[in-house]
């Protein structure tokens, strides 16, 4: 296939697949299978698409142009085929996942919630293939507003106040501040466009550049920055496959993702490190980095917890995107995969626990590792990871970005993230050493394995692999990040 | 046939009003005005090609010639607002059939219909026209017939909502009329490109400002411009659902070119600029972005909560007129076609729920998103739109008016422009919740999906609304031009 049409393919067949949920809405089997047959392909053509791209093949395509200079279009670079590349991974994963945790829920309105599913999926593809600001954008709100759906998916009221927190951050942030911003990019330089080396530099005035970069840092509200870090928890109402895919990779990594992007693309490394546009706002980050982390350590209820670390973890990656050194940028961008392995199992643990023994509390969770072996050693492998231990992938994007803040002066960025990783260590290690070796609550016997139902298991095995995996055979990312941060 | 178009557009309805006023009920009368609307969106749609490529047209009614007999000038202007007229009116007529069999008693169906032709004539009289006291007989054909619309609505208050528009819209016309004289006094004439040639001569006289002022007050009226929009809510929620889709597709919008037309070809631009009717149309567009938004998240009839919104959405256009700018007023343009397709939408929309429901408040509507699917999809994308999401129509509006304000480095209306944005954003969030995720009130009927006839016609508003967020060769293009032919050049 031509590099058009794969490009446009990978961007059109989650809308496919999502009509032929909707179609196959009577026979769920059918219907599962539908999601199944999409994501795998999904999947491999991500990972033909990469193995072209790394071979030197140009992605590009431009739909239309609605606005003179301003088009829907496409075009692949290192950093986007770096998130589709997970993204579309992850995706298969959590469709098995999906699948398993569903059906034993008994859920309801299954065909509405694999629909929305497919949907994200396309937006988010179409957000890591973007070429332009306006398509991100467009592909931003898509994401928003068709994982709406999912978090409001039980409907219950505390099902709508999420959200409603969940729409109003998101769409408030984007529209109020994130918009502003584009339009102020394009009223400077007349362009909107993804350019090696950003395309700001000698167009603006950089004693403004800082405002500029906060109203990008604050209106990509899916970046989870502080204050605008609320809808994250908020949207832990859904059904844990949300939380683990969307919720840990796709959505948040969309908002981190679009930062790197502006960050190198838009404002352009040089430009920030020339004129320290980053300086002040640097320290947002690294606030919520702490912060987040101390808000965790209080949540009993897991996947609350793990909202926090993921709040948490989210600011690394700003913080090494408004490092802008080419570590730092590594950095970032590997922890946009690292993370993604981890976090994604750490939740694939947490609905495991709850469909097999429906707790949803930290507290309750003495001695449970005897009944569910498997789910926690699951765990204990992604917390691992996301305290940054060898032989996890983890590792890697925190040594860039420890590398990154290292080589700046400032030895108390270097600091925030040491302080950090023990903040990890404490919130998170408990839980399955709890697990393992604390007694049971009185009244509880675990004598014998009771283990969530075979696809969840399934999906945890392979994430959790892929942690180990991504230690010794992190060069597909590797590169990628590198490449994205400018280097060879 | 050439420029006959612009007389034909307006002849055509005129005539097809009395006699359809007089044919039997049933079917035919709706017939017989579904014919004659398509055939003026076909004829303005020809006018409005024709001026793009060949420029201005110019008629002379009865042989006379300009300035002491009446013309009609068409230049890309009118042909844009003439063809956003006869659009929408034939798109809404499909979808008139049953919606008027069910809200309208069956002996006034016919009087109905005919009075729809006349409020068209009113209409496209008024943007075809090129004599500012022509504008003023047609301004009263289509305000009268309007009153007339509005007080066949299903509800007692329609009665005196049409009354309070009554007073209103008479007030402004006088206040039109009085100005319109005014400036005759001083020009001897009344042909606008005749008193924009005399007018500069004499605009240091009082009398030429008092006339000015008069002018503006009348259509900013009509327009229901904040703080004189107070009959607009009233009006489009006890209208009959057609009338309210046609109206809030149309009417502000004619009052819109008016308004234009008045400030950028009939006074002189240095006037408008020497006067503080810019600044006075930011302060107007601030305020009633900002405050009918306010009032629109607080309604429980969602009529009314749309009719508050076509006050800030009126804002909108304000602040593009009060930018001045040739990007500002092609953003007005913009957003007054954008406008026309998202409120048709919705308000046929919100009619397809009065037919099966027979109501629209808030609390009679919990949970119909899912017995009403297509209509409730409506909804959402129309809604998508008035927020101003990119790939519809709403955020290319958007996107030339937050232009025209960083152009200018108007911080605080940028501010607000996204504030109304996020103000949508709550108040289409609450009708879609209501929609959607409230328990189905029980009131012991099955609700279905509404028919076909009325269904179609609002989707083919609500792809137009897509279709024009992501080609906008048409809106933009034309209102580029149009902007241009006014003249407007940037202070």
């Amino acid at each position: 296939m031509s590099a058009e049409t794969l490009l446009l393919t990978a961007l059109l067949l989650p809308l496919v697949g999502a009509a032929g949920i909707i179609i196959a809405r009577r026979t769920p089997n059918v219907r599962e299978g539908v999601t199944l047959l999409t994501a795998s392909l999904i999947a491999i053509l991500v990972v033909i698409i990469a193995n072209r791209f790394m071979s030197g093949e140009a992605f590009a395509l431009t739909l239309i142009e609605p606005l003179p200079g301003i088009a829907i279009a496409f075009e692949i670079e290192a950093l986007g085929m770096l998130f589709a590349l997970v993204a579309g991974l992850l995706w298969v994963v959590t469709s098995i996942y999906a699948i398993g945790y569903m059906r034993s829920h008994n859920e309801p309105n299954q065909t509405r919630f694999f629909a929305a599913f497919a949907v994200s999926i396309a937006a988010t593809m179409g957000i890591a293939f973007s070429a332009n600001l306006f398509t991100l954008f467009l592909f931003y709100e898509l994401l928003t507003l068709a994982t709406y759906p999912l978090v409001t998916h039980t409907g219950t009221p505390e099902a709508k106040r999420g959200g409603r927190v969940y729409l109003g951050i998101l769409l408030g942030t984007s529209i109020g501040l994130f918009l502003l911003g584009i339009l102020v990019t394009w009223s400077l330089t007349g362009s909107v466009d993804f350019q090696a080396g950003g395309i700001l530099a000698g167009h603006m005035d950089p004693a403004w550049a800082g405002l500029l970069y906060a109203l990008f840092l604050f209106g990509i509200g899916k970046a989870a920055v502080m204050p605008f870090h609320r809808w994250l928890p908020a949207a832990m109402v859904a059904p844990t496959p949300v939380s683990a895919l969307l919720h840990a990779v796709a959505v948040v990594k969309a908002g981190v993702f679009t930062l790197l992007k502006v960050t190198i693309y838009i404002f352009g490394s040089d430009f920030i490190l020339s004129n320290d546009v980053t300086g002040g706002l640097i320290w947002v980050a690294a606030a919520t980095i702490l912060i987040a982390s101390m808000i965790a350590m209080t949540k009993d209820n897991l996947k609350a917890r793990l909202a926090y670390s993921t709040v948490s973890q989210l600011s690394y990656i700003v913080l090494g995107a408004m490092l802008a050194s080419k570590a730092g940028l590594i950095g970032a961008s590997m922890h946009i995969a690292m993370h993604a392995f981890a976090k994604i199992t750490l939740f694939f643990a947490a609905g495991s626990i709850y469909v097999a023994s429906h707790k949803k509390l930290v507290s309750e969770l003495n001695g449970l590792g005897r009944a569910m072996p498997i789910t926690f050693a699951a765990f204990f492998v992604g917390t691992l990871s996301i305290i940054g231990l060898p032989p996890f992938g983890g590792m890697w994007s925190k040594w860039y970005l420890g590398l990154g803040a290292a080589e700046t002066t400032q030895l108390l960025l270097l600091a925030v993230l040491m302080i950090s990783s023990l903040l990890n260590i404490i919130y998170l290690l408990p839980i399955p050493i709890r697990a393992f070796f604390s007694k049971p609550e009185s009244g509880e016997h675990y004598t014998e394995m009771a283990e969530a139902p075979k696809p969840i298991l399934l999906a945890m095995v392979v994430t959790s692999t892929a942690c180990v995996i991504l230690f010794f055979y992190p060069d597909p990312f590797y590169q990628l990040a590198s490449l994205a941060a400018g280097g060879s | 046939m050439g420029n006959n178009i612009s007389l034909l557009l307006v002849v055509i309805p005129l005539i097809a009003a009395p006699v359809v006023a007089v044919l039997p009920r049933g079917r035919l009368p709706w017939a017989v005005a579904l014919l004659i609307t398509s055939l003026c969106a076909v004829l303005a749609g020809m006018q409005l090609w024709m001026v793009l490529n060949d420029g201005m047209i110019s008629y002379e009614l009865g042989g006379w010639a300009p300035p002491w007999g009446i013309e009609y000038r068409i230049d890309a202007v009118n042909a844009f607002v003439a063809l956003i007229v006869a659009g929408i009116a034939a798109v809404t007529l499909p979808y008139a059939l049953l919606s008027v069999e069910q809200e309208i008693p069956e002996d006034k169906v016919p009087l109905f219909y005919s009075a729809m032709l006349l409020c068209l004539t009113g209409l496209l009289g008024i943007t075809q026209t090129g004599d500012i006291f022509n504008v003023f007989v047609f301004l009263e054909i289509s305000s009268l017939s309007s009153y007339a619309l509005i007080s066949l609505g299903r509800e007692r208050q329609a009665l005196t909502s049409a009354y309070q528009y009554l007073i209103m819209g008479t007030i402004g016309a006088t206040f039109f009329l009085i100005g319109v004289g005014l400036v005759y006094s001083q020009t001897g004439t009344l042909n606008m490109q005749d008193v924009a040639t005399i007018l500069p001569g004499v605009v240091h006289l009082k009398t030429v400002d008092t006339g000015f002022a008069f002018i503006m007050i009348g259509i900013a009226l009509k327009l229901a411009l904040f703080p004189l929009h107070l009959w607009l809510p009233n009006a489009y929620t006890y209208a009959p659902s057609v009338v309210t889709a046609f109206l809030a597709a149309t009417a502000t919008k004619v009052a819109v070119y008016v308004m234009l037309r008045i400030l950028f070809t009939v006074f002189p631009h240095s006037f408008a600029l020497a006067t503080p009717a810019e600044e006075l149309f930011i302060i107007a567009g601030i305020a009633s972005i900002i405050i009918a938004s306010t009032y629109a998240i607080y309604q429980v009839d969602i009529k009314r909560l749309l009719a508050y919104s076509s006050v800030a959405q009126i804002g909108y256009m304000a602040l593009g007129i009060g930018f001045a700018s040739a990007t500002g007023v092609t953003a007005a343009l913009i957003h007054l076609f954008n406008h026309a397709l998202m409120k048709g939408a919705l308000f046929m929309a919100v009619g397809a729920i009065i037919y099966r429901v027979g109501a629209c408040r808030m609390d009679q509507i919990h949970g119909l998103g899912r017995a009403m699917p297509w209509t409730f999809g409506a909804i959402v994308l129309g809604g998508l739109s008035l927020i101003g999401v990119p790939g519809t129509a709403g955020f290319i509006s958007k996107w030339y008016l937050m232009a025209a304000a960083l152009e200018q480095s108007a911080w605080i209306s940028v501010a607000v422009i996204l504030f109304g944005s996020l103000l949508a954003v709550v108040y289409m969030g609450k009708l879609i919740e209501a929609l959607y995720f409230k328990p189905v009130t029980d009131s012991g009927k099955e609700v279905t999906e509404a028919p076909m006839l009325l269904l179609a016609p609002t989707w083919v508003l609500v792809f137009a609304n897509i279709y024009f967020g992501l080609d906008t060769e048409l809106t933009v293009g034309v209102a580029e031009t149009a902007a241009a032919t006014l003249g407007v050049v940037k202070p």
